[in-house]
């Protein structure tokens, strides 16, 4: 059997083993709670005060606590967006993208239908660019608050959420960006915009899974999520899931480290394996803008044959990677994403998402360029739209239930 | 990812069949929009004797659309058109060892390309009256179009109605408030058009899932009343299937008829158990399955479902129902196992 090749680091990362080693004294001897008054809390808390300084060079904050431990990038993302509405009752509009996450979007469709909250989904065009204008003309002295993600999970297509912000302000909004694939990938410099709140995820930057930060600045007001005790400054309750912060905050050091390989080798990998299956397999096409994109991420299409049939024949193949977004496996919708750029379904339906990490190495791209024609063309020779390469796809028709 | 049987996967990776026919002279195709997939059967049909003589296709799909194509093909082979068209699509998913609830649809679009094809070969135009939609109850595989039919066919007002006539909610209820959005929906829609009553219609909200979830369960034995079936959990289904646990506790029978019951010989108990599954029996051949008596231990009832019962769903609920008419008749607190 042939080393696995793992290409779904968009969907979650191996967790780095130097995070694994400092958080493991967090799980017994340095059991301690950081509130505690006593020895054993405040030896703890000196490493949730480190954790949260390595987050704040990864982000560029003016200050540390700015940083808000939170249990991943959902609950970031949902904490943003609530403390907006409930902060200033005249604004209760919210502005979104069409290719939010889920985290977002489903959040956005609750509020609209259970507290008539008016959300603006703001369309993106074929190559998933926000359009601009709309998105000005959606903003208004009603907005709480405008939430555009860094980069999208699918495409990695990258938003100029710096601008985006500028123009947030001028209405008096807030605005949020959910940076959960961008934080580790992309230099970020929070103090250098007006960006009010940013949330991030531990896994998707090798840290551990079920911890992530929201980034709140320093006088946005704020209303906590989840009430109880004081911790994160009354802007998070529970007790300090103190490992996982301290798995998160060696991740953000690990991850500054290696920006610049992501920067360089980590992206030329990623356009290798792009330029090698274009020119091996027809009828295929990058989605998303290949000019302004995460380093890690293709995603490509191959049209009229189906994603999952791909999946399964890559996985036998021992190679990772998903079809459409991870988090909507399991419904048989095309990926929200790509429908929203407007491609035909039977190429949506085929688009696969590599995303690499500084795990990769020549040897992935390798193997994929070796097995991916066979698999593209096997599954065509089943399909009745394939009509071989460069030929218009066979007049088929079918009755549609 | 998907929790495929191993047949679903060898068909997928292996299929047989593939590819286009030439001369084919009955040709069917379909497609499901919800999921994307399309479906295109060729068969070649002998003209005298209407026997399927070979038969290939193309798909647009999944795994399990292309694994349930090729298996259509195999089942197929060989057929006349008047016994193909008897099959079933879940002929298809049984033939495979099932498919994933949300999956079934996979065997329905084959389903479709047969009729299709035999419409095309008998020279009609084949309508189809399958509308899908989101998949509500992942349980029992009911998706909102069939709600929506059940209850403007029906006149239905209530979630529970909805569970007694698609089965929806049946199981683990985490669908409740999906089902009752459509219920809610449809009744609007038909006190809009003057169906039913304003004061007819659900209102969201009016029913508590917990009170529909203690109808639906019974605690004992209710001799002769065997709707509302009653329900278990899904994870209980597959441990039965698995024949890892015994489906439901053993109930105490009336007194009674326990009186009554303890002076049968186990002749007598096991003649009896025969006569009542013989009265059950045309009431599962109805939905294309059977039940055979294999072994009357103390008070164990090893039976064997066989046809349509096997792999599917609802065999629990099944295996319930025979357990309720046993007990009822013969006053005994049997316990029904089913083996494989």
């Amino acid at each position: 059997m042939t080393t696995p090749v793992y290409l779904d680091n968009n969907a979650t990362t191996r967790c780095d083993e130097a995070v694994v080693e400092a958080m493991l004294p967090f799980f017994t001897e340095q059991f301690g709670n950081p509130s505690s008054m006593h020895a054993f809390g405040a030896r703890v808390g000196g490493a949730v005060k480190t954790a949260r300084a390595q987050l704040q060079a990864l982000l560029g904050t003016e200050f540390d606590h700015e940083i808000v431990f939170t249990a991943g990038g959902t609950e970031s993302d949902n904490m943003a967006i609530l403390s907006a509405l409930e902060i200033d009752p005249g604004r209760d509009e919210i502005i979104i993208s069409a290719v939010e996450h889920p985290a977002v979007l489903s959040l956005c469709g609750h509020l609209e239908k259970t507290r008539g909250v008016k959300v603006h989904v703001i369309p993106v065009d074929g190559r998933g660019l926000l359009d601009i204008a709309a998105y000005r003309a959606a903003l208004s002295q009603k907005t709480a608050i405008a939430s555009i993600m860094w980069a999208n999970n699918e495409t990695g297509t990258i938003f100029p959420v710096a601008e985006l912000a500028e123009l947030a302000k001028e209405v008096g909004a807030l605005f949020h960006t959910d940076a959960v694939q961008a934080a580790g990938k992309v230099p970020i410099d929070l103090k250098s915009t007006v960006i009010d709140m940013l949330s991030l995820s531990g896994h998707k930057l090798h840290g551990p899974k079920g911890i992530g930060a929201l980034y709140v600045r320093r006088g946005t007001r704020f209303r906590s999520l989840i009430k109880g005790g004081h911790q994160e400054r009354g802007r998070r309750a529970g007790t300090e899931n103190t490992p996982g912060i301290v798995g998160l905050g060696k991740a953000a050091e690990l991850a500054a480290l290696h920006m610049a390989d992501e920067k360089t080798r980590v992206a030329a990998l990623r356009d290798r394996l792009e330029k090698g299956l274009l020119q091996r397999i027809p009828n295929a096409f990058v989605t998303g803008n290949p000019d302004e994109r995460l380093p890690n991420t293709s995603n490509i299409a191959f049209e009229y044959v189906e994603g999952e049939g791909i999946l399964l024949l890559m996985n036998r193949e021992g190679i990772a990677a998903s079809s459409g977004s991870a988090c909507t496996s399991g419904s048989l919708e095309p990926s929200h994403v790509l429908r929203a750029m407007n491609i035909p379904y039977t190429a949506a339906h085929g688009a696969i998402r590599f995303s690499f990490s500084r795990d990769n190495g020549e040897a992935d791209v390798d193997r994929v360029l070796e097995v991916m024609p066979g698999i593209i063309e096997k599954l065509r020779a089943l399909s009745p739209f394939w009509q071989g390469a460069d030929k218009a796809p066979a007049t088929f028709n079918p009755v549609y239930a | 990812m998907w929790d495929y049987t191993d047949k679903v996967k060898d068909y997928f990776f292996n299929p047989v069949n593939a590819g286009v026919l030439e001369h084919a002279n009955a040709v069917g195709e379909v497609g499901a929009i919800s999921c994307g997939d399309a479906l295109k059967l060729m068969m070649r049909v002998n003209p005298e004797t209407e026997v399927i003589e070979a038969a290939k296709f193309q798909t647009f799909g999944c795994g399990s659309a292309i694994a349930s194509s090729s298996a259509l093909t195999e089942i197929i082979l060989g057929k006349t058109l008047e016994e193909a068209l008897k099959i079933s699509n879940q002929d298809i998913a049984d033939f495979l060892g099932g498919l994933p609830p949300e999956k079934m649809h996979c065997s329905v679009m084959g389903y479709e390309a047969l009729q299709a094809a035999v419409a095309d070969y008998r020279g009609v135009e084949w309508r189809d009256d399958h509308e899908e939609g989101a998949l509500v109850c992942k349980c029992f595989g009911v998706d909102e179009g069939m709600i929506e039919r059940a209850v403007r066919a029906n006149k239905l007002t209530t979630p529970e109605q909805i569970t007694n006539y698609t089965k929806a909610g049946g199981g683990c209820l985490t669908c409740f408030e999906g089902i009752e959005a459509v219920l809610g929906r449809v009744n609007e829609e038909m006190v809009a058009e003057g169906l039913i009553s304003f004061d007819e219609a659900y209102r969201i909200g009016a029913m508590d899932a917990r009170t529909l979830r203690q109808k639906a369960r019974p605690k004992g034995a209710e001799p002769a009343k065997v709707e509302p079936k009653p329900i278990i959990a899904l994870a209980d289904i597959e441990r039965a299937a698995a024949g890892t646990i015994v489906l439901e506790r053993p109930v105490e029978a009336p007194a009674a008829m326990a009186a009554s019951a303890t002076r049968l010989t186990t002749v007598q108990k096991v003649r009896l158990i025969e006569k009542t599954l013989d009265e059950i029996r045309p009431y599962l051949k109805l939905d294309g399955g059977d039940c055979e008596l294999i072994d009357v231990d103390g008070n164990n009832v090893v039976v064997k479902l066989s046809g349509a019962c096997v792999g599917c769903q609802q065999a629990s609920m099944t295996v319930n129902g025979v357990q309720e008419k046993l007990i009822a008749a013969t006053g005994l607190p049997l316990r029904v196992i089913p083996v494989k």
